[in-house]
């Protein structure tokens, strides 16, 4: 049912960078620890858990929870999207009541968290890795030439992704970067992997956030303005970038923004507020064209023209992004995050009478995908 | 014969072929009896109907360049920049590999351009299949 499930409580760590002094468990904690007391709520009337990064196990252990409903779906950064919509479901069926979620990851300084050590008898390690690719900079990006070639586009208009972010970023006191660029200043940046320069790739920082969700007949009884699960989508395509179906386009964007919006019930018209996970600069790209808000091709103009910039018609990544905001890794849980601020009126860069939030993830390299459709009014 | 420093493979019983053909200098893919449907990564089953009657044939070697970067970061084995690329090959499927006797830039790498399989020895065990442009003679 539309709405029947609402976030009450919402917060991020207290302090987003560069934290050596926190080790990762504690990022979740205490991201926890915040949106409980956002919402006056304490450990004991948290009967659900969900998580990435870390094991529900070592989550539910080191906060002293006792859980009736666990989710450990990871999946990468959309993650989180898929705990709303899973969460949704469960409190609907009355698997639990009241549901915490929580990322928190060391991404920059690398406390408390375990190396990454590719399988190398995966299909992924035997046919990917040998060929030297070194994490996402070089496999994320790997669709993005033949994108360019086959709708015309130049990278000088995939380099305008982080300009325009940058002018939400600069709105934004918690943002990583906020000093005004140009397309020249992204264009001259440090060459990471062609085409790809250091200003088209996200930050790499530590910190968290965690969500609190409940019915939303309970949610009436919470000091915070509920902001309501209208709608949901989520799916999987492949482990292997080289191995999409097709790179123009990503199969889990279409799949979860198709049933995203179905399940809400809303049209791309009705939209205020659109969130693109953008690890890279071309996500916003693809995330637009697979949703649907502009068609094939057609994405790069559509930035280019403003149409996401502060005072355009989509406002989109308000809070600077991946590219500017903030990445820890498995950056999901901050475009959650800012579409609730969105949606309470608490944003930095508040859109003016925003009600209803798209916001999409990605995780791995268009691997899967997540998209939550959220509202301040039932809808 | 060196170790190449590269993350090697680790074959398993199912991609075994593959790296057996590879070692013999042929690239080895898969076909399902039923619908016909050629396919990699190798899976003992059809990945389109499900069928698990499937032949293991020698593809042409014949690719196209699909989609490419170029990394410009350290990376084990490899001496940046180089570039990881994606062909198309001429029986359907893509797959990941490097392009070689070619210079490693944006100018030499074109978009759809002919390649030809070769074979990069890294150990006793694994060669890898890499591609190089059809105007040049294979070095053997
Ligand atoms: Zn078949």
């Amino acid at each position: 049912m539309r709405c029947a499930v609402a976030i009450v409580g919402a917060a991020e760590t207290t302090e987003l960078g560069k934290l050596p002094g926190i080790s990762q468990i504690q990022l979740h904690a205490d991201a926890a620890l915040n949106a409980m007391k956002d919402c006056g709520l304490t450990l004991s009337d948290i009967d659900g858990i969900a998580t990435a990064g870390e094991s529900p196990t070592n989550l539910a252990h080191y906060l002293g929870i006792v859980p009736t409903w666990a989710d450990g779906t990871s999946v990468g950064g959309c993650s989180f999207m898929l705990h709303v919509r899973h969460a949704t479901a469960a409190i609907e069926a009355g698997l639990c009541e009241t549901v915490l979620i929580t990322h928190g990851e060391s991404g920059r300084s690398r406390v408390g968290r375990g190396e990454f050590a590719g399988n190398r008898a995966s299909l992924q390690g035997q046919f990917e890795l040998p060929f030297g690719p070194i994490g996402p900079p070089t496999l994320f990006t790997m669709p993005v030439l033949r994108f360019m070639k086959e709708y015309d586009i130049r990278i000088e208009e995939v380099a305008m992704v982080a300009v325009v972010q940058r002018e939400w970023a600069a709105m934004n006191p918690r943002a990583s970067f906020r000093d005004p660029i140009d397309v020249d200043a992204v264009l001259n940046s440090k060459m990471i992997a062609y085409p790809f320069r250091k200003l088209m790739c996200c930050l790499v920082t530590d910190g968290g956030g965690a969500l609190i969700l409940t019915s939303a007949e309970r949610a009436k009884d919470f000091p915070t303005r509920p902001v309501y699960v209208a709608g949901s989508g989520e799916s999987i395509e492949t482990p292997m970038v080289s191995q999409m179906e097709d790179f123009t386009s990503s199969r889990a964007f279409r799949v979860a923004g198709e049933r995203a919006f179905a399940s809400a019930g809303i049209s791309h018209a009705d939209v205020d507020h659109l969130m693109i996970y953008d690890a890279f600069a071309h996500l916003p790209l693809f995330g637009l064209e697979d949703l649907g808000f502009v068609g094939r091709g057609e994405s790069a103009k559509f930035i280019g023209e403003r149409n996401t910039a502060p005072g355009g018609k989509l406002p989109l990544n308000t809070n600077g992004g991946g590219l500017s905001y903030m990445h820890s890794g498995m950056y999901g849980m901050y475009a959650l995050q800012e579409s609730v601020r969105q949606l309470r009126g608490t944003a930095p860069a508040q859109v003016e009478g925003a009600k209803i939030s798209f916001c999409l993830g990605v995780g791995g390299m268009f691997g899967a995908s997540g998209a939550v459709v959220l509202s301040n009014e039932v809808l | 014969m060196p170790v190449s420093d590269r993350l090697l493979p680790i074959p398993t019983p199912e991609t075994q072929h593959f790296w057996d053909g590879a070692r013999e200098g042929e690239l080895r893919l898969q076909r399902c009896c039923d619908c016909a449907h050629v396919y990699f990564p190798p899976r003992p089953f059809c990945p389109k109907c499900a069928h698990r009657e499937v032949e293991v044939f020698r593809a042409s070697g014949r690719a196209a360049l699909y989609s490419y970067v170029i990394n410009h970061r350290p990376a084990p084995g490899l001496k940046p920049p180089f570039a990881i690329a994606v062909v198309q090959l001429e029986e359907g499927p893509r797959m990941m590999t490097n392009i070689v006797d070619c210079e490693q830039t944006p100018e030499a790498l074109i978009l759809d351009m002919p390649l030809q399989v070769r074979f990069a020895d890294q150990s006793e065990e694994i060669r890898l299949p890499v591609f190089g442009p059809c105007n040049t003679k294979e070095k053997e």
